[in-house]
């Protein structure tokens, strides 16, 4: 196509109905208002609609994409104000066990331990992590990549909470449609409220914690204070998504701080994009299908993730979501460069 | 007596663990997730070279060696080039290679009483009143060498000395003309080969499974954490006190309780010195 000698740029430019209608707010016929509604409406139609039309098998994936897209939200909210956990396991595993343990030795119901759960898991993430906030860099993601895998030894050692066996019989969500529902609804609140919160002050305030401590701290921030409760939001988000986990399968057991809790949002944020939520969302919700279609390669799976996760980030680096946006709201013309 | 001697061998372990990775941070900035997964990788390389290609062991741990450096060093040229100074993805990308690594060795079944490598020495001696075999011994020796080499290594070659003026200022490094890409790759290699040679003295005391290689990063870690990431001192502080803090649980509480230590010390740590006992260098640019 190119002629020799000359060369060609790629010139971007919005639609025009892209700054008609996100700009001026003069939202003025059918046309803008689907062009900002369509995206965000269609797939949470979508969503809500599917678990009527799943049952058995294909109803649980779609729990456990939830769950996944959850943990993936948690991760890109952690992410936003400078936070790199590679321990999301750890998050799920508190929720999990919370729930479980209350409901097995206190026999409290479901709809007591699920807020409790959700809460709890929150406090004691924020808690747990509070000593390394003060610090920058990879010390975050070291110490949450150590902190679920040496719980999972603490209950195989100890036997406490079950040890190797975990808590089994414990009390089930009323019908599964519920536990379906709650999932995605819980999803969905997540998905929505993060990405109004993350334009809010507070959440310019938690980005720019990421961008530069130091000009926040001058700015009269305690940022300490911001970054605990970023981390209470997000270990709560991962907290709910183990305690619905733990209530559905009525199960709960040290396989909840496996790696697979904390490998998979990554590789979703990684694949989907960072940084706009959608993407982590968008994420999941193609991974974790492709993971049950690739569940007969066993093993293998991890390491097929990695894969992905290693490809998305060379190839690929701005997402899925980011690449789509970009598709939606500009167009492109080959400009020549003279 | 015993407590004396196998918390010596237990603080010297885990010193092998840690010193490719602190030497690899400490020069580049580049925290190596995938350590653990060379370790074992390399052991599994020496299982191959001795079982499959028939090899004698002393010719195939320095093969094994040299292949996981080399793999380490196309590591950086291949993946880590293009995502230099990207603290994030650097992580992402060591910590997912790694985990490929050994998932894929599990899944080629790589786990068993089968998989092991053969003692460099046999027997034992008593010393006091307590038998060490002379593996253990061996282990000690190296790792007392091994930290001996390097800082000769570090304060008098040249590529020793341009690696500390890297750890020290890459930019003034780079305008003195040291390559920094060639420096990073290089304290790569050498990272791995330290896990490698961790590998070929430590895994011929049990057996190899791909669950150690998560072990080794984690102890890695925490010791990096406990004695400050980038200095020698810090490190050999850092596995002195998790090792005998093991052996002493292990001993007064019960052996299951030595999974705490680690976690017990990096938290105590944190809240009294936040960038590590000896982590002075880089306090004040960590500590916001």
């Amino acid at each position: 196509m190119t002629e020799p000698g000359s060369k060609f740029r790629k010139k971007r430019l919005d639609r025009g109905i892209k700054a008609r209608a996100d700009t001026i707010f003069a939202v003025a016929s059918w046309r803008e208002i689907l062009y900002l509604l369509l995206p965000r409406a269609l797939p949470a139609g979508f969503l809500l609609l599917l678990p009527l039309f799943l049952d058995g098998y294909w109803e649980k994936v779609l729990v456990y994409a939830c769950m996944f897209g959850l943990l993936a939200l948690s991760w890109d909210f952690l992410a936003s104000c400078g936070l790199f956990s590679l321990g999301q396991s750890l998050f799920f595993g508190l929720g999990a066990y919370l729930a479980g343990g209350l409901n097995y030795y206190l026999h409290w119901p479901p709809v007591v331990t699920l807020p409790v759960a959700t809460i709890g898991g929150g406090l004691i993430c924020s808690a747990l992590l509070s000593p390394v906030m003060r610090l920058r860099g990879v010390y975050f993601a070291m110490v949450t990549l150590m902190l679920p895998i040496l719980f999972m030894k603490g209950i195989e050692a100890t036997g406490l909470l079950g040890g190797t066996h975990g808590l089994s019989a414990l009390s089930p969500l009323v019908h599964d449609k519920v536990s379906a529902y709650l999932a995605v609804l819980g999803f969905l609140v997540c998905l929505f409220a993060f990405r109004r919160v993350i334009n809010s002050d507070y959440g310019l305030v938690l980005m720019a914690i990421r961008d530069d401590d130091r000009a926040v701290m001058s700015g009269g921030i305690n940022i300490y204070w911001r970054k605990s409760q970023a981390l209470f939001i997000a270990g709560s988000v991962g907290a709910f998504a183990g305690a619905l986990m733990t209530h559905h399968y009525q199960f709960v057991g040290k396989s909840v701080f496996a790696l697979d809790y904390s490998i998979l949002p990554v590789a979703a944020v990684a694949l989907g994009g960072q940084g706009s939520f959608a993407g982590a969302a968008l994420g999941a919700m193609i991974l974790v299908p492709l993971s049950e279609a690739l569940r007969a390669l066993g093993g293998l799976r991890i390491a097929i993730y990695c894969s992905i996760l290693i490809l998305s980030i060379l190839t690929l680096p701005e997402g899925v979501f980011h690449y789509m946006e970009r598709k939606y709201q500009q167009f492109e013309t080959k400009v020549e460069v003279r | 007596m015993s407590l004396l001697i196998y918390g010596l061998i237990n603080s010297i372990i885990l010193a092998l663990y840690t010193v490719g990775f602190s030497l690899t941070y400490g020069i580049s900035g580049l925290a190596n997730f995938a350590h653990g997964a060379l370790y074992i990788l390399s052991g599994y390389t020496a299982w191959s070279f001795l079982n499959i290609l028939g090899l004698p062991f002393w010719a195939s741990a320095p093969l094994a060696v040299i292949a996981t450096a080399l793999v380490g060093f196309l590591f950086y040229w291949v993946l880590l080039l293009r995502l230099r100074g990207i603290a994030l993805a650097e992580l992402i990308v060591t910590f997912a290679a790694g985990v490929a690594i050994l998932e894929l060795l599990t899944w080629k079944g790589f786990y068993g009483i089968r998989y092991s490598l053969p003692l460099f020495l046999r027997g034992g001696v008593e010393i006091g009143n307590v038998a060490v075999d002379y593996q253990r011994l061996f282990v000690v020796a190296t790792g007392i060498l091994l930290v001996i080499l390097l800082w000769l290594f570090v304060h008098h070659t040249k590529i020793g000395l341009a690696f500390r003026a890297m750890a020290q200022n890459e930019r003034t490094a780079l305008s003195i003309g040291i390559e920094s890409d060639w420096i990073g790759s290089l304290s790569l290699a050498l990272g791995s080969a330290l896990a490698a040679i961790a590998a070929m003295v430590v895994l011929p005391l049990g057996v190899m499974e791909s669950t150690i290689g998560y072990e080794v990063l984690i102890y890695a870690l925490a010791v990096a954490i406990v004695g400050g990431l980038e200095s020698t001192l810090g490190m050999i502080a850092g596995s002195f006190i998790i090792g005998y803090g093991q052996i002493l649980a292990a001993r007064y509480i019960g052996a299951k309780w030595m999974v705490i230590v680690p976690l017990a010390a990096i938290v105590l740590v944190l809240i009294v010195r936040p960038s590590g006992l000896f982590g002075k260098f880089k306090e004040l640019e960590e500590r916001v």
